[in-house]
C-alpha cells in the first residue's frame, strides 16, 4: 500500500480538528479561525493533489488501479459475520473528486473571508464550513457504504447548520429545516438499501480483495436472486440508495429543498449547494455503479436502476431548466440551473457511464461555483440586491466580476469549444448512441438537446439583466468591486477552466480513459458530429432568443413586465411559480402528515385515554358493589352478633362505652378476611 | 492491591443496591431543611455509586465462559419456596446500573429551586435510586419483584408532591396502570412457580420453556407488565400525562432509567423464558411495536408542550427496541448469518437503551432549565430566537436533539442503526414500515430547533439567561458521551457482546 493511501485518512481529519478546534476558539478570534480552516483545506488539499497523482503512477495498462485500507468499528456477535468494518479507499473516482472539492472549496474558503467580513458569527461560519468539508471529503476516501453514509448525514447536518446560518431570518430557519427534512426522506430509502445489501453481502465494504459488496461475487449474488415482483435483488437495492441520490442531488421529486437553500450566505451556495454536496448525489450513483449496471445473465435491454436514473435525470434538466427561465433572483436562477445541471449528471451516467457523468460533475463544480461567487460578488457589490430587475449595467461597474462571470456562464451554456461545451456533449452523444431505434428511446437524448436550449436561454437572460443596460437599483448607492480577496477566487476559477478549454489539453479523453481504466466506448464518427452540430445550434438558438427578448429591446425599469410574460402571461406565470410543486406538496404531504398527526394524537387522546376510562370506570363499579357486598351481605352478620356482644359489653364496660365496638369490628372484618383467604387456599389446593 | 483485593471479594451489587438506601434515610434525617445543603449531601451518595460501578466495569470481562454472568452473590433466603438472593451482572446489568449511576445524580443536581420538603423529595429519589439497582441486578424474581416495586413507590409520592397543576391524576394513572401491570405479572410468576418450582430467572431460562411450564396465559401476564413499563401501544396512555406533570428531574429518571426496566425485562426475562410464546404472538407483537413506533412519532409532531413531545419521543425511541426484541425471537435456521442478524439486533437494542437513556435526560434536563428560566413555560411556539442570546444553550440542545434524531457521529444512529440492520435481515417489512418514525422524528425535533430557537428573538425573552457554567457542568458528560459513543461505540459493545451471543445461542436452543 502506497504512502498516500495511508494518509488519505489525514484528508478528511484535518479540516475536522479544524471545526473541532473552531468550536471550542472564544467567539471573536477571526484570526484563528481563518488560519486553521483555510491551512487546514490547504493541506488537504496538497495531499490530494498527492492521491492523485499516485493515482496516476498507479494506473497500469489494463483495468482501474485501487488501494484500500479497512479497519474493524465495531462488532457485534461472534465470529466474523458479527465484525463491521470501515476503510477509505483511493481510485480514479476519489483522485479526481478530492482534487475538485479541496481546490473549490479551499477558493470559496478565501473568497468567504471578504464576504462574511462584517458577520458577528464569522467565527462559528468558518467552523461550520470546515465540518461541511470534512464530511464531504469523508464521504468521497470511504471505502464502505456505512462509512459514506456516515459522512453523507454529516453533510447534511453541515448544511443544515449553513442554510440556517442566519437563523434570526426565518425563511432561513424554516429552509435549513426543509432541506433537511426533504434529504432525509430519500435518505430512509438509502438506510433500507443500505441495510439490504448488507444482509445479501454480509459486507458494506466496497472493495476488500475480492470480498467487497461492489466485486464480482457479491455482484453475482444479488444479481441471481430477485426479490417480490421478479425483479432482481440488485435493481431493489440501486434503486433504494438511488432515492438517496435523489434527496441530496434535488433531482425530481425532492428538489424542492435546493432553492430554499439559497436563503443560506453565497459562499455556503457556491461550495455546498452548487459545487460539492450536491454533486454528492451523482458520486454515490458513480460509485455504486456496479450495483446499478447489474443485469441477470441472459436479459434483454440494460439495466433497469440505470435506466430509470437516465428518466429521473433527463425530466429534472428539462424541468429546472423551464423553471431557471422565468425567476428574478439572480441566486435562484443559478439554484435550478443547478438542480437542472445534476439531471444532465444523473442523465450522463445513466447512459454513459460513470465517466461520463462525473466529468460534467467535475466541471459543472468548477464553473458553478465561479458563477455562484460572481453572483455573491454581485450582491455584495450592490448592497445584498438579488433580483436582476434592480439591477443593469453593472458590467462597467465591476469588470473583474463581469469577465469571470462570463467565462463561467459561457462554459454553463456550453460555447463551442470551451470545457463545459465538452462535457455537455458527451452527454448528449451517450444519450443518442444505441438509442436510435425508437422514439421513447431516443427522448432522454431529445429533453437533453431541449434543455441545452433552455440553459442558453436563461443564462444569456441573466446576464443581459444583470450586467447590461442601465443601472436600475437606485440612486442611492453605486455598485462597487469587490475586494481582492472576492475577485481572487474569482480569477483562480476561471483561469481553471480556460486552462481545461485549452485544446492541446484535451481532458475528455484523459479523463475517461483514467477513470474507466483504459475502457474507451467507441462511438461512430458519424453521430459525433450530429451531436456536436446540433449543441451549437442549441447554444445559438437559445443565446439569440435571449439576444433578442432582452438585449435589443433593453429593460426600461425594475417593475417593467418581462419580455416573456408580455407574450405568454400565462406560461409564465406557472414557471415562475415554479410549477407550482410546493404548494402542491403543501397541499397534500404536508397536509397529509399533519392530518395523520392529528390523528395519531386524537387517538391517543379519545381512543386509548377512552378505553382507560371505561376500564377504570368499569373498575370502580366494581369496587363499589364489592363494597356493597361488604357492607350489607358480609357485615351484617357481624354487626348482628357485635350488637349482642356489644349489647352484653355495655353493661360491663359502661365507662368505655362505644370503645370496644371499633375493635371488635376490625378484629370482625380480619377474621372474615382469614376464613376467606384460607376456604379460597383449601379448594385451590 | 490490599483494597483492590477486598473489593475483589466484597458483595459489590449488594453495596451498590443497599448504599443509597442508607443515603436516603440518612438524607431524610438530616437536621437541616436548606434545600441545597440536602441536595449535596444526595448528590454526594448518589455519585458515589458510580464507584462500585466503576470498579466493576474495569474488572468486567470481556469474554467469561459461557457469557455468564459475573459478581454473583448467591444466598438462600426461603428455600422451601425456592427463593434466594441471587444478584449478580452481565453486560446488558452493567450497562444498565452505569446508566442509573449517571443519570440519578444528574437528576439530583437538575431538581435546582427549592423543592418543598427537600429532605424527603431527595430521600425518594435515592430510594428509587436504589430500587433502580436492586431491579438491574437481581437474578432471582421474589426480591427483583420488591425492587420493581421499590421503583413504583417513591416515583409515585415524587409525582404526586412535586409535580406540575395536574399531577395528581397523573400521579394515580401512572400508579394504576403499572400497578396492573405488576399484579399480572405476579399472577404470572406465581403460576409460573407453581409449574416449575423455581423463581430464579436464569433456571427458568434453561429449563421451564422445555417442560411446558411456560404456557401462552403466563406469558401473557408477565407481557403486560412489561408493555406497560416500557411502554408498548396501547398500554402508554399514561405515559404523556405523566412525563409531562412530572417534575422534571423526575422525568429524567422516569425516561432515562426506568422505561428501560421494561426493556430490560424483555431482553432478561421474556425472552428467554418465553421463547416460544414469542414466536407464536409474533406478528401481533411486531405490529404494536410498529404502530408503536409510527404512531408515537406522529402523536410527538401533534404536541407543542415540550415535554409531551420529548414524552411521545420516548416512546418511540424504545419501540426500535421492542421491534428488535421481536424481530431476534424469530425462529431461523442455525446458520450462523441469521445468529449475526440476531446479534444486531439485540446489541442494538442494547446500545439504544443506553443511548437513549442519557440523551433523553440530557434533553429532559435542558427542558428543566428553560422551565426554570421561563416560570414553568415551555410550549414550543412561546419562545423564538432564542440563539441569538444563549447560543451555548442552543448549541448543546442541538447536539441533544440530533444524538436522539439519529445522526451518525453520535450515540443515537448506532443503536438505530444496529437495530434496522437485524430486523431488516430478519423481517423487512417490519423495517420498512418503521421508517417513517426515523422521518417523522426528524422534523418534530428540528421543530423544536427552528420553533425556540430560531427566527426573531421573541421580546419577552430578551432576559433569557445563558447556560451557566454550572448547567454545563451538569449536561457536560451526557454531551461528552453522545460524541464518544457515537465515534467509539465498541467501548460498550465490548461489554455486550458475551452477553448478546449467550442470548443468541439461547434463543438457537
Amino acid at each position: 500500500m502506497s504512502e498516500a493511501t495511508q494518509t488519505l485518512w489525514l484528508i478528511p481529519t484535518l479540516p475536522l480538528l479544524a471545526a473541532g478546534a473552531l468550536a471550542l476558539t472564544p467567539r471573536d478570534n477571526r484570526t484563528a479561525a481563518k488560519a486553521l480552516s483555510i491551512g487546514s483545506m490547504a493541506l488537504a488539499l496538497l495531499l490530494s493533489i498527492r492521491g492523485l497523482l499516485e493515482s496516476l503512477r498507479l494506473q497500469g495498462d489494463h483495468g482501474v488501479a485501487r488501494e484500500f485500507f479497512n479497519f474493524v468499528w465495531l462488532s457485534f456477535g461472534a465470529g466474523e459475520a458479527g465484525v463491521l468494518k470501515l476503510g477509505v479507499v483511493l481510485d480514479p473516482l476519489t483522485a479526481v473528486m478530492l482534487v475538485m472539492v479541496t481546490f473549490v472549496g479551499l477558493l470559496i474558503f478565501i473568497f468567504s473571508v471578504g464576504y462574511m467580513e462584517h458577520d458577528a458569527n464569522f467565527k462559528q461560519f468558518f467552523c461550520f464550513l470546515s465540518l461541511f468539508a470534512a464530511a464531504m471529503l469523508g464521504l468521497i476516501v470511504s471505502n464502505s457504504l456505512l462509512l459514506l453514509f456516515i459522512c453523507w448525514e454529516l453533510v447534511g447536518v453541515a448544511s443544515y447548520l449553513l442554510i440556517g446560518f442566519w437563523f434570526h431570518n426565518p425563511e432561513a430557519a424554516a429552509a435549513a429545516k426543509k432541506a433537511f427534512i426533504t434529504t432525509r426522506i430519500g435518505d430512509m430509502g438509502f438506510l433500507l438499501g443500505m441495510v439490504w445489501l448488507y444482509a445479501e453481502t454480509g459486507t458494506l465494504l466496497f472493495y476488500d480483495g475480492g470480498a467487497g459488496c461492489l466485486e464480482q461475487g457479491a455482484i453475482a449474488a444479488m444479481v441471481a436472486k430477485t426479490a417480490a415482483g421478479g425483479i432482481a435483488v440488485s435493481t431493489c437495492i440501486a434503486l433504494l440508495i438511488f432515492c438517496g441520490a435523489v434527496g441530496k442531488s434535488g433531482q425530481l421529486p425532492l428538489h424542492v429543498w435546493l432553492p430554499d437553500a439559497m436563503e443560506g450566505p453565497t459562499p455556503v451556495s457556491a461550495l455546498i449547494h452548487a459545487a460539492t454536496m450536491v454533486a454528492a448525489g451523482v458520486f454515490l450513483v458513480a460509485r455504486m455503479f456496479p450495483v446499478f449496471e447489474a443485469v441477470p445473465p441472459g436479459a434483454e435491454g440494460g439495466a433497469t436502476a440505470l435506466t430509470i436514473v437516465t428518466w429521473v435525470g433527463a425530466t429534472t434538466a428539462v424541468f429546472a431548466a423551464l423553471i431557471a427561465v422565468a425567476q428574478n433572483d439572480i441566486k435562484r436562477i443559478l439554484a435550478y440551473s443547478t438542480v437542472s445541471q445534476l439531471g444532465y449528471m444523473m442523465l450522463g451516467i445513466g447512459v454513459g457511464g460513470v465517466a461520463v457523468g462525473m466529468f460534467h460533475l467535475i466541471m459543472h463544480a468548477f464553473f458553478k461555483a465561479l458563477l455562484f461567487l460572481g453572483a455573491g460578488s454581485v450582491i455584495h457589490g450592490c448592497h445584498e440586491e438579488q433580483d436582476i430587475r434592480k439591477m443593469g449595467g453593472i458590467k462597467d461597474h465591476m469588470p473583474w466580476t463581469f469577465y469571470t462571470y462570463a467565462i463561467g456562464m459561457l462554459c454553463l451554456t456550453g460555447l463551442p469549444f470551451l470545457v463545459g461545451f465538452v462535457s455537455k456533449d458527451e452527454i448528449l452523444v451517450s444519450a443518442l448512441h444505441g438509442n436510435t431505434d425508437s422514439l421513447v428511446s431516443l427522448l432522454p437524448f431529445l429533453m437533453g438537446l431541449f434543455g441545452a436550449v433552455l440553459t442558453s436561454f436563461y443564462m444569456f437572460r441573466q446576464v443581459f439583466y444583470a450586467f447590461y443596460g442601465e443601472y436600475r437599483g437606485g440612486d442611492e448607492h453605486t455598485p462597487h468591486e469587490s475586494p481582492k480577496v472576492m475577485v481572487a477566487p474569482l480569477v483562480g476559477l476561471a483561469a481553471a477552466l480556460v486552462f481545461f478549454s485549452l485544446p492541446k489539453l484535451n481532458p475528455w479523453g484523459w479523463f475517461s480513459g483514467f477513470l474507466e481504466g483504459g475502457h474507451h466506448h467507441e462511438i461512430p464518427t458519424g453521430h459525433v458530429a450530429v451531436v456536436i452540430f446540433l449543441s451549437v445550434v442549441a447554444f445559438l438558438v437559445g443565446a439569440s432568443l435571449a439576444y433578442r427578448l432582452y438585449f435589443r429591446r433593453g429593460i426600461r425599469s425594475a417593475d417593467a413586465p418581462d419580455a416573456l410574460q408580455e407574450r405568454f402571461p400565462e406560461a409564465f406565470e406557472t414557471l415562475a411559480g415554479r410549477f407550482h410543486v410546493d404548494e402542491l406538496y403543501e397541499a397534500s404531504v404536508i397536509k397529509a402528515n399533519a392530518w395523520l398527526a392529528k390523528m395519531a394524537d386524537l387517538l391517543d387522546r379519545k381512543v386509548w385515554n377512552g378505553i382507560t376510562q371505561f376500564v377504570t370506570q368499569v373498575a370502580v363499579m366494581f369496587a363499589w358493589f364489592a363494597r356493597l357486598f361488604d357492607e350489607y351481605v358480609i357485615n351484617l352478620g357481624f354487626d348482628f352478633g357485635c350488637r349482642r356482644v356489644n349489647d352484653g359489653g355495655r353493661f360491663a364496660t359502661k365507662p368505655q362505652s362505644g370503645q370496644i365496638q371499633s375493635y371488635l369490628r376490625v378484629i370482625g372484618i380480619s377474621l372474615a378476611v382469614g376464613v376467606l383467604l384460607l376456604t379460597w387456599g383449601c379448594s385451590g389446593s | 492491591m490490599g483494597v483492590f483485593g477486598l473489593m475483589n471479594d466484597a458483595p459489590l451489587i449488594s453495596i451498590l443496591t443497599f448504599f443509597p438506601l442508607v443515603g436516603a434515610l440518612i438524607v431524610g434525617l438530616l437536621r437541616s431543611n436548606d434545600a441545597a445543603r440536602v441536595r449535596a449531601m444526595a448528590f454526594a451518595v448518589s455519585l458515589v455509586t458510580l464507584f462500585p460501578i466503576a470498579f466493576m466495569w474495569l474488572n468486567f470481562e470481556t469474554y467469561p465462559a459461557g457469557g455468564g454472568l459475573q459478581f454473583v452473590e448467591r444466598h438462600d433466603w426461603i428455600p422451601s419456596l425456592g427463593v434466594e438472593y441471587f444478584v449478580g451482572i452481565d453486560g446488558l446489568g452493567l450497562l444498565m446500573i452505569l446508566l442509573t449511576g449517571i443519570v440519578a445524580p444528574m437528576a439530583i443536581q437538575a431538581s435546582s429551586g427549592s423543592p418543598k420538603n427537600p429532605r424527603l423529595y431527595f430521600a425518594l429519589i435515592l430510594f428509587l435510586q436504589a430500587g433502580l439497582y436492586g431491579a438491574f441486578t437481581a437474578l432471582n424474581f421474589f426480591h427483583w419483584f420488591l425492587f420493581w416495586e421499590l421503583v413504583l413507590i417513591p416515583s409515585y409520592f415524587l409525582i404526586r408532591n412535586w409535580g406540575g397543576p395536574r399531577c395528581r391524576a397523573a400521579a394515580l394513572q401512572f400508579f394504576i396502570f403499572t400497578m396492573v401491570g405488576s399484579i399480572a405479572m405476579l399472577v404470572g410468576f406465581v403460576a409460573l412457580y407453581q409449574n416449575a418450582a423455581s423463581f430464579d430467572f436464569m433456571e427458568l431460562a434453561e429449563g421451564a420453556r422445555n417442560n411446558g411450564a411456560a404456557t401462552m396465559a403466563i406469558f401473557v401476564c408477565v407481557l403486560l407488565g412489561f408493555a406497560v413499563k416500557v411502554p408498548l401501544i396501547p398500554f402508554h396512555s399514561w405515559l404523556p400525562a405523566t412525563y409531562s406533570e412530572a417534575p422534571t428531574p423526575v422525568t429524567m429518571l422516569l425516561t432515562g432509567v426506568m422505561s428501560k426496566m421494561g426493556v430490560y425485562g424483555f431482553v432478561r426475562i421474556l425472552l428467554p423464558i418465553f421463547p416460544a410464546q414469542v414466536e407464536a404472538a409474533l406478528g401481533v407483537l411486531t405490529a404494536l411495536a410498529v404502530l408503536t413506533i409510527v404512531l408515537s412519532a406522529l402523536a410527538a409532531l401533534a404536541q407543542t408542550d415540550l415535554k409531551r413531545m420529548l414524552a411521545y419521543s420516548s416512546v418511540n425511541h424504545l419501540g426500535y427496541c421492542m421491534l428488535a426484541v421481536f424481530a431476534a425471537s424469530q425462529y431461523t435456521s442455525v446458520d450462523p448469518q441469521w445468529a449475526a442478524e440476531k446479534s444486531a439486533a439485540l446489541s442494538g437494542v442494547i446500545i439504544q437503551m443506553f443511548n437513549h437513556g442519557v440523551t433523553a435526560a440530557a434533553i429532559f434536563c435542558f427542558i428543566g432549565f428553560i422551565e426554570q428560566r421561563s416560570g414553568g413555560l415551555r410550549g414550543v411556539d412561546d419562545f423564538g430566537g432564542l440563539r441569538k442570546i444563549a447560543p451555548v444553550f442552543c448549541g448543546l440542545m442541538g447536539i441533544s436533539l440530533f444524538a436522539s434524531l439519529g445522526l451518525p457521529g453520535l450515540s443515537g444512529f448506532v443503536g438505530e442503526f444496529l437495530i434496522f440492520k437485524g430486523v431488516f435481515a430478519l423481517n423487512s417489512w417490519a423495517a420498512a414500515l418503521a421508517t417513517p418514525g426515523l422521518l417523522v422524528t426528524a422534523v418534530f425535533l428540528l421543530k423544536i430547533l427552528q420553533r425556540v430557537f430560531s427566527g426573531p428573538l421573541n421580546e419577552k425573552w430578551a432576559g433569557f439567561a445563558e447556560l451557566t457554567t454550572r448547567e454545563q457542568m451538569l449536561v457536560a458528560p451526557a454531551v461528552a458521551l453522545m460524541f464518544v459513543l457515537g465515534v467509539y461505540p465498541q467501548l460498550f459493545l465490548n461489554l455486550t457482546n458475551s452477553t448478546v451471543v449467550r442470548i443468541v445461542n439461547q434463543l438457537a436452543n
